[in-house]
């Protein structure tokens, strides 16, 4: 890989700042490469090639005429599919939305065409965001990067496996359990999930309105920072997110990039990490709080006990919330619809058009949520599982006295073989494990990589965690872990990924 | 197929019946209540629509901070005590005309709970207890389309989602009891009183027939001194007072029918039928509907501050009974006057139509005469008839102007009620206003003298009460069009 594509986003707002190249150009550029690769890596779903064209237009004109918008106008991005974009199809990866083609803006995309980034496309996603592989597309799943036979993570492989392909610098994700950061770790990329509220929802699919949090996707730290600054801060549209001032992450990021963390206090969590953790993953995680240490850090080992609990809670809590927020796919306004021979009633229409709309994941959450919230279950289920939730936001404080960041492997695992897990839901649940208790309580996180396996060569990630409304520090731990490692590697983990070309490898 | 009733005096012979009154009142914000959109009645279907209300993917609710601020003023108007802390939650079920498939509403936590109203009937007073008001967004509003006008066998359905959204309070009694045979008349007097509470508060147009206010009645019977209450049922789609109070008859009669049969009452949702008066069963209500509630992530809790509710405590308008006392003295109504007002739900009526201008007598004989016998024939409400307290002012005043007479002015409240336009253009376009021209009406007397030689001869000779027979005569010939005390004069001063 040569070129624009190659490079980072920061790289490409110095091009078109000094004049080296135009939006149009990188756009370009970008489109071809994703003409070239997506057929095996299948990263989107939907491509606008002529809608990225033109914004990027307008961004060069805005350039030449002196007006450019921030550092990002005109460096292209992909959009996670379960973003409402205005005049481009958003299905969520389902085929209950097949062909739904949103009247409105997410806010997030609002800030995105407002910060002038030309949207590239629309990328795949499990669908309604539930998985871990991108297997419960109904689109199909997307391929890893490092090696085609592998799943890119979820739910938001698509964006993670687009930025790892280079078929774009910058992708949006969404992070509810782990989306963002598990296909991060496992595509060997950074994903930050920020702080709950500290980006808008609005116009965000929801999967779980108390957990879901939309973030950067990227190939280097200081990018997911200049992402993150685009996309966060208050919403009047959102009534959950915070009106406070966006943390300044891109300092953060600069700063940690001299690698020095001296006086800075990490917490090694004993509950995420040990048994169920690949071998590699643990070796390269080890490593790199060792790294860490020698630049300076203080590390602590921190307990958190109620994370035993915090998987449990996540599966009460999410399909519960699921369950409600999918019952307005029933084709009565938009999307499939599915009309039973005989003269069907709206409700027949509606059951039809569930049952062949929805995959099996859904309805299978869709099932477990109904049942949590039932009368007579509701208390020993949901009631119970909010208060395991504070236990955890509890523990998180006890923490973070003791801490100033939170550190763990990412997943427990590398990239597993497409098709390895997809009939085995608890074992698919279980990549998240790690990752679930930030969403819990709401505190911000990121995944860097941290090497490759040993035993089957493949990227893990660690993650970092910071207090909510701390983002910048997940920035600064993170940028200084990555400049140490990249120095240690010399050059960025991607560099050693396979060649992509039109062929499968 | 009519179920079969007890008398009324039987039922009340041998039971005691529990009242429960929810009235769903649709507030006059400007704006919906999770999103920006507006709330005019009567817009073009689904043009007063966003993505919020329609429930399109990824959308998300805002509180309307005017809702709230209505919810408590009411909260407060019932002697409620104001939440400090509450939240909405999800009512989950599907139905078409509900974009999300759930309603967001309150459940157990409702911004005002534990209250009361004072309802006065016929001089004796009930304290009618509040369980709770809590705020909650209407759905769109279904038509079926076909020649039963009802769901089932109709063509097709359309759907208008310009409702969906509107900001709603559901006020809910406690179980009303003690009241004996005056059920009826307290469950019509609660909802008359309510809506002149929330018409004086500025919070709806509390239209019963425009649906802004909307009330389903449940009742049970007891065995007369039975300590527990018998099995309720929720009657809907009452939608007058009238029917407030015949709904209510209709069922305690039907439930004393079943339970004196020995058989059980059915816990259901039952339909009122306003044309044929009886109520049929609807759905079933039993366990197995389940709302699945739980708090709605997307909104944060609504937490008031004491400073804010004491600040709209001091907007409250005066408590009814004051008010009622107050407007009593200032009318000089006599008791028995007073309690025919309230108790006609004419109280509001009378207030506006004083304040349009007209005398409180005239305000009142208009509200509760000829206006009342109109909605009696028409089997609807005072408030329901369409004519409005400034109109009938402005008829009195006409009245008073001697441009019209009591029978012409009964011709416009006809055009009124026609919805023929104000009073004056239906003077105008039905030609009704009285004959002015003297010289006219000086020839139509001296002709009934003329042609009424005897009659005249006895006015001369003292007996003026005869005169009544030459002015019908007059008025015969104009045609209705005459002040008949005008007449009278000029007849008196030509033979006496």
């Amino acid at each position: 890989v040569t070129g624009f594509v190659r490079r980072t986003a920061a790289d490409l707002s110095a091009a078109l700042e000094n004049g080296e190249t135009t939006s149009v150009e990188l756009t370009q550029a970008h489109l071809d490469r994703i003409a070239e690769v997506d057929g095996p890596v299948h990263a989107f779903l939907q491509v606008d090639t002529e809608g990225a064209l033109r914004a990027a237009r307008e961004s060069d004109e805005r350039r030449a005429a002196g007006n450019a918008r921030g550092p990002l106008d005109g460096v292209p991005v992909a959009v996670k599919d379960v973003l409402a974009t205005h005049g481009l199809p958003t299905t969520c990866g389902s085929r209950i939305l097949e062909g739904w083609v949103p009247p409105y803006d997410a806010t997030v995309v609002a800030r995105l065409r407002a910060g002038g980034l030309p949207i590239l496309g629309k990328t795949n996603m499990d669908e309604f965001a539930m998985g871990s592989s991108t297997e419960h597309s109904a689109y199909g799943p997307t391929h890893n990067p490092w090696d085609l036979t592998c799943i890119p993570g979820g739910s938001g492989g698509g964006s993670a496996a687009a930025v790892a392909a280079y078929e774009a610098p910058l992708a949006i994700g969404t992070d509810t359990g782990g989306s963002i950061r598990q296909p991060g770790a496992v595509t060997g990329t950074v994903g930050g999930k920020p702080t709950y509220g500290g980006v808008s929802r609005y116009g965000l699919v929801s999967l779980a309105n108390s957990f879901d949090q939309a973030g950067p996707v990227t190939r280097t730290v200081l990018d997911a920072a200049l992402l993150h600054e685009v996309i966060a801060g208050h919403d009047p549209l959102d009534s959950t997110s915070i009106d406070e001032p966006v943390p300044p992450v891109v300092e953060a990021a600069r700063r940690g990039a001299d690698g020095d963390l001296t006086g800075v206090r990490i917490g090694v969590v004993r509950e995420l990490g040990g048994e169920g953790y690949q071998t590699g993953v643990l070796a390269r995680f080890e490593e790199a709080v060792e790294l860490m240490t020698k630049a300076g850090a203080e590390v602590v080992e921190v307990s958190c006990p109620s994370f035993v609990h915090a998987f449990a809670t996540y599966y009460l809590i999410l399909p519960a919330e699921a369950s409600s927020n999918l019952a307005r796919f029933d084709a009565m306004r938009y999307g499939l619809r599915v009309t039973p021979d005989g003269d069907p009633s709206a409700e027949d229409v509606m059951r039809a058009t569930r049952e062949a709309g929805f995959g099996a994941e859904v309805k299978r959450r869709i099932i477990l949520g109904t049942y949590a919230l039932s009368s007579g279950y509701y208390d020993a289920y949901y009631g119970q599982a909010q208060k395991v939730r504070t236990m955890v936001s509890r523990d998180f404080a006890a923490a973070f006295e003791k801490a100033d960041v939170l550190v763990s492997p990412t997943a427990p695992t590398t990239a597993f073989k497409l098709g390895a897990k997809v009939d085995d839901p608890l074992a698919m649940y279980l990549n998240d494990l790690a990752t679930i208790p930030a969403n819990l309580s709401g505190v911000p996180g990121i995944s860097v990589p941290s090497g490759l396996a040993d035993e089957d060569g493949l990227p893990a990630g660690v993650q970092v965690l910071a207090p909510v409304m701390a983002d910048d520090r997940v920035y600064r731990v993170g940028a200084a872990l990555e400049s140490l490692l990249t120095a240690q590697w010399g050059g960025p983990l991607l560099a050693q990924a396979p060649e992509l070309t039109g062929g499968v490898r | 197929m009519a179920d079969p009733l007890l008398t009324y005096d039987d039922a009340l012979a041998t039971f005691d019946p529990a009242l429960g009154l929810e009235v769903h009142v649709e507030l006059n914000t400007e704006t919906k209540m999770f999103c920006g959109c507006p709330t005019t009645f009567g817009a073009d279907p689904n043009t007063q629509t966003c993505p919020t209300c329609l429930g399109l993917p990824g959308a998300m609710p805002v509180v309307n901070g005017a809702a709230v601020e209505s919810a408590i003023r009411i909260g407060l108007a019932l002697n409620c005590e104001i939440a400090e802390w509450c939240r909405f939650a999800r009512k989950n079920y599907f139905y078409p005309d509900m974009p999300k498939n759930f309603q967001t509403s309150q459940y157990d936590e409702p911004i005002a709970h534990d209250g009361y109203m004072e309802v006065e009937v016929e001089g004796e007073t009930y304290r009618v207890g509040i369980e709770r008001a809590h705020m909650e967004e209407d759905t769109g509003k279904s038509t079926h389309v076909g020649t039963s006008g009802r769901i089932h066998g109709a063509d097709y359905s359309l759907v208008d989602y310009n409702r969906a959204g509107i900001p709603l309070i559901e006020i809910v009694t406690k179980p009303v009891l003690g009241t004996g045979a005056k059920a009826p008349e307290v469950a019509r007097a609660y909802v008359a009183q309510l809506r002149d509470l929330l018409l004086g508060l500025g919070v709806s147009d509390v239209r019963m027939e425009q649906g802004s206010l909307r009330c389903d009645v449940n009742l049970s019977l007891a065995p007369s001194g039975s300590e527990t209450l018998g099995t309720r049922t929720e009657t809907k789609n009452v939608n007058s007072l009238r029917s407030v109070e015949r709904a209510t008859r209709y069922e305690i009669r039907r439930h004393a029918a079943v339970l004196s049969d020995g058989s059980k009452v059915l816990q259901e949702t039952r339909h009122w039928h306003e044309d044929t008066g009886i109520t049929t069963s609807g759905r079933e209500k039993s366990d197995a509907e389940d709302y699945r509630y739980f708090p709605e992530p997307d909104l944060v809790p609504v937490a008031p501050s004491r400073e804010w509710v004491e600040k709209l405590r001091v907007t409250l308008p005066e408590p009814p009974h004051e008010k009622r006392a107050r407007l009593q003295a200032d009318w000089g109504f006599s008791d028995l006057e007073m309690r025919d007002t309230v108790g006609a739900g004419a109280l509001g009526l009378v207030e506006e139509t004083i304040a349009a201008g007209a005398s409180p007598q005239s305000a009142r004989k208009w509200w509760l005469g000829e206006l009342a016998r109109r909605a009696n024939e028409d089997e609807t409400d005072l408030g329901s008839l369409g004519v409005a307290p400034a109109d009938v002012a402005r008829v009195q005043a006409l009245v008073d102007e001697r441009t019209l007479n009591d029978k012409l002015a009964r011709q416009v409240l006809d055009g009124l009620l026609a919805g023929e336009g104000t009073p004056d253009e239906i003077v105008s376009s039905r030609g009704l206003a009285i004959v002015s021209d003297e010289g006219a009406l000086s020839a139509a007397v001296d002709a009934a003298i003329a042609a009424n030689p005897d009659v005249a001869d006895k006015i001369r000779d003292g007996k003026v009460a005869a005169a009544g027979a030459l002015i019908g005569a007059v008025m015969k010939e104009m045609r209705g069009q005459a002040d008949a005390g005008r007449v009278r004069e000029l007849i008196l001063e030509r033979l006496t």
